[in-house]
């Protein structure tokens, strides 16, 4: 890495890690923001490199969410007792009990949805083109009437979260523990799809979506790689969903964890602003999408989703393959698409 | 024994009898040219050897093993690779990176995949690069090359796999004439100094009867004449097939 990016990377650590002091009004909404990048990076995964548009891939931020919570409550207490009475009422945690608790959801709400992506994901990945983007989003759907089904989890009238235990500090402390964790699970995630796309697996993805038959052809068993891509996406979904839904405190089925109409778009549509196939288009789009977003929330309120419509409808027009499409489409060259002209000699030779 | 065997095979899609009763056999380091009217199921029988679709009949052997009813990239590891007739290539990636990912991948566990692409890889690619001419373009994305390049790429890219036996849908359709030279020369190197046999589907006589040391005649999904180059060029059947006379 050279030594202009080591000093780019660690300017944004720095801004991420002291944001909450700077803006400290604005730390629940910089909080989401890191979640929203998580989403858009993870989306990406399947929808930008590995070419399966994929609406479904709300369902494991979803389940992420309600396993958390269910284990957090679960390990102390009755669920059942605690969705029937509305959970703070009744039950509280003490410190240590909140944060084992926290630990064990928050680890089990990646590997949970990671094994539900593993078990469904040769059924689905076999699918193609817009019968995968259906698929999925059907799928989304019905894990939403599902979950508003099972009365454990308190149906269709969802569940509290534990509430922050008392004596350690207030309100203050656990925006701040919160932001930290959306944070380091931002820079988690980031670091790690970093890593993968630079492996041959990277590539692997990159040539699925480019030509999947050809990849088969040339001796790629492209089954077993789609589902590996969905199940990092899921684990790290998974986990952001477990942090959203103690942020919000509140787990409602249809419009908080399995949001396809709000979450499972904006996902798709900040990995597309951005630019998609790219590391860092997904990050980009999300970041200017929220500011977008929430800037039109405070100022213009009521005309936010005509807004958010017509954002969509420029990108599509104006800029089909997102911002860091249309960057490498000015400037190849920075994207290192040359012609290597001292070689041209060599060209001439072999004819 | 040939390293290809294919013994009696059927293919029947509906009503259509792509193929019906093909036998052939391609021996080690050789040149075996295919050819046929368009329909005359040359490119079924291709699909049917690297397993694109089940055959309804017969055998198809390569290196004594039967391959009819393995999946694609099964066969593929095997050592036995096509290519196609609507040139693929990964379009939105570099050439290099079309290249690396051609590399046969021996698979030790899933997680072999997440290791970090070795640099003597890249030196293998850019010499192959150089190889068919594209050295100079390698940083381009291979959607960006024009058809003929794009042709030679895919060339490139089997050849980076190190295959046993390259089976190949017409090589030089839309090459401009002064670079289908060039392509014969590449594709004998390939036979001679690489060790692979070939299999060439071909429209171009002069390409086919220049490349190949034995020729098969496809027409009407039946085969219709076998032997060497000049054999095949007098036969009287094959003039008919190709001139529609009945």
């Amino acid at each position: 890495m050279s030594r202009n990016k080591l000093i780019g990377y660690g300017l944004l650590l720095v801004f991420g890690l002291v944001a909450p002091f700077l803006f400290p009004a604005f730390k629940l909404q910089i909080s989401i923001m890191w979640l929203l990048v998580v989403l858009s990076l993870t989306w990406d995964t399947q929808g930008g490199q590995m070419g399966y548009n994929s609406f479904g891939n709300i369902m494991f931020f979803g389940i992420g969410m309600y396993v958390c919570s269910s284990f957090h409550i679960g390990m102390f207490f009755s669920l059942a007792e605690w969705t029937e009475g509305g959970g703070e009422k009744t039950f509280l945690h003490t410190s240590l009990q909140y944060f084992q608790g926290l630990s064990v959801g928050l680890i089990l709400s990646g590997i949970v949805p990671a094994i539900v992506a593993a078990l469904i994901g040769y059924g689905i990945l076999g699918l193609r083109g817009h019968y995968f983007a259906i698929c999925t989003l059907g799928l989304g759907i019905a894990m939403g009437e599902i979950a508003s089904g099972i009365e454990l989890i308190g149906a269709g009238q969802g569940m509290t979260t534990p509430p922050w235990p008392k004596g350690i500090g207030g309100v203050e402390l656990r925006s701040q523990f919160y932001y930290y964790l959306c944070f380091a699970l931002m820079v988690i995630t980031f670091l790690f799809l970093r890593w993968v796309y630079q492996t041959r697996f990277g590539l692997v993805l990159n040539a699925i979506r480019d030509n999947e038959d050809k990849a088969e052809a040339m001796g790629i068993h492209t089954m077993r790689y789609k589902i590996t891509g969905w199940v990092i996406s899921a684990f790290f979904l998974g986990i952001a969903g477990g942090l959203m839904g103690n942020m919000i405190g509140y787990i409602e089925p249809t419009e908080i964890a399995f949001a396809g109409a709000s979450y499972g778009v904006f996902m798709v549509l900040m990995a597309i602003l951005g630019g998609k196939g790219t590391l860092w288009g997904p990050v980009i789009g999300a970041i200017v999408f929220h500011i977008f977003k929430e800037g039109f929330w405070i100022f213009f309120l009521g005309w936010q989703y005509v807004a958010l419509g017509l954002l969509i409808v420029l990108i599509v027009v104006f800029f089909p393959e997102g911002i860091m499409g249309w960057l490498r489409e000015k400037f190849p060259e920075r994207f290192g698409e040359v012609i290597d002209e001292a070689d041209r000699k060599a060209q001439v030779e072999l004819e | 024994m040939g390293i290809l065997e294919v013994n009696q095979v059927y293919k029947y899609f509906g009503g259509v009898k792509a193929n019906e009763n093909i036998s052939l056999s391609v021996e080690q380091g050789t040149i075996v040219g295919l050819i046929g009217p368009n329909g005359s199921g040359k490119t079924t029988l291709f699909n049917s050897i690297v397993g694109t679709h089940p055959i309804d009949k017969g055998s198809i052997k390569f290196e004594g093993k039967e391959v009819s009813e393995l999946p694609i990239p099964v066969v593929a590891k095997l050592g036995l690779l096509r290519t196609f007739q609507q040139t693929r290539i990964y379009g939105k990636l570099d050439c290099i990176q079309n290249m690396l990912i051609s590399h046969r991948h021996i698979e030790k566990g899933l997680l072999s995949v997440f290791a970090k692409i070795p640099e003597e890889l890249n030196d293998k690619a850019e010499k192959l690069l150089k190889f068919v001419g594209l050295y100079q373009k390698r940083k381009l994305r291979a959607g960006d090359l024009s058809f003929g390049q794009q042709k030679l790429l895919e060339l490139a890219m089997a050849l980076m796999n190190e295959p046993k036996m390259l089976l190949l849908d017409e090589p030089t359709a839309g090459i401009n004439p002064t670079l289908i030279n060039g392509i014969i020369d590449r594709l004998i190197k390939v036979n001679k100094e690489f060790g692979i046999t070939l299999l060439v589907i071909e429209h171009n006589m002069r390409v086919i009867m220049s490349l190949a040391q034995k020729i098969f005649c496809l027409a009407h999904g039946q085969m219709l004449a076998e032997g060497t180059p000049e054999q095949i060029k007098n036969n009287k059947h094959v003039i008919d097939a190709y001139l529609g006379a009945e």
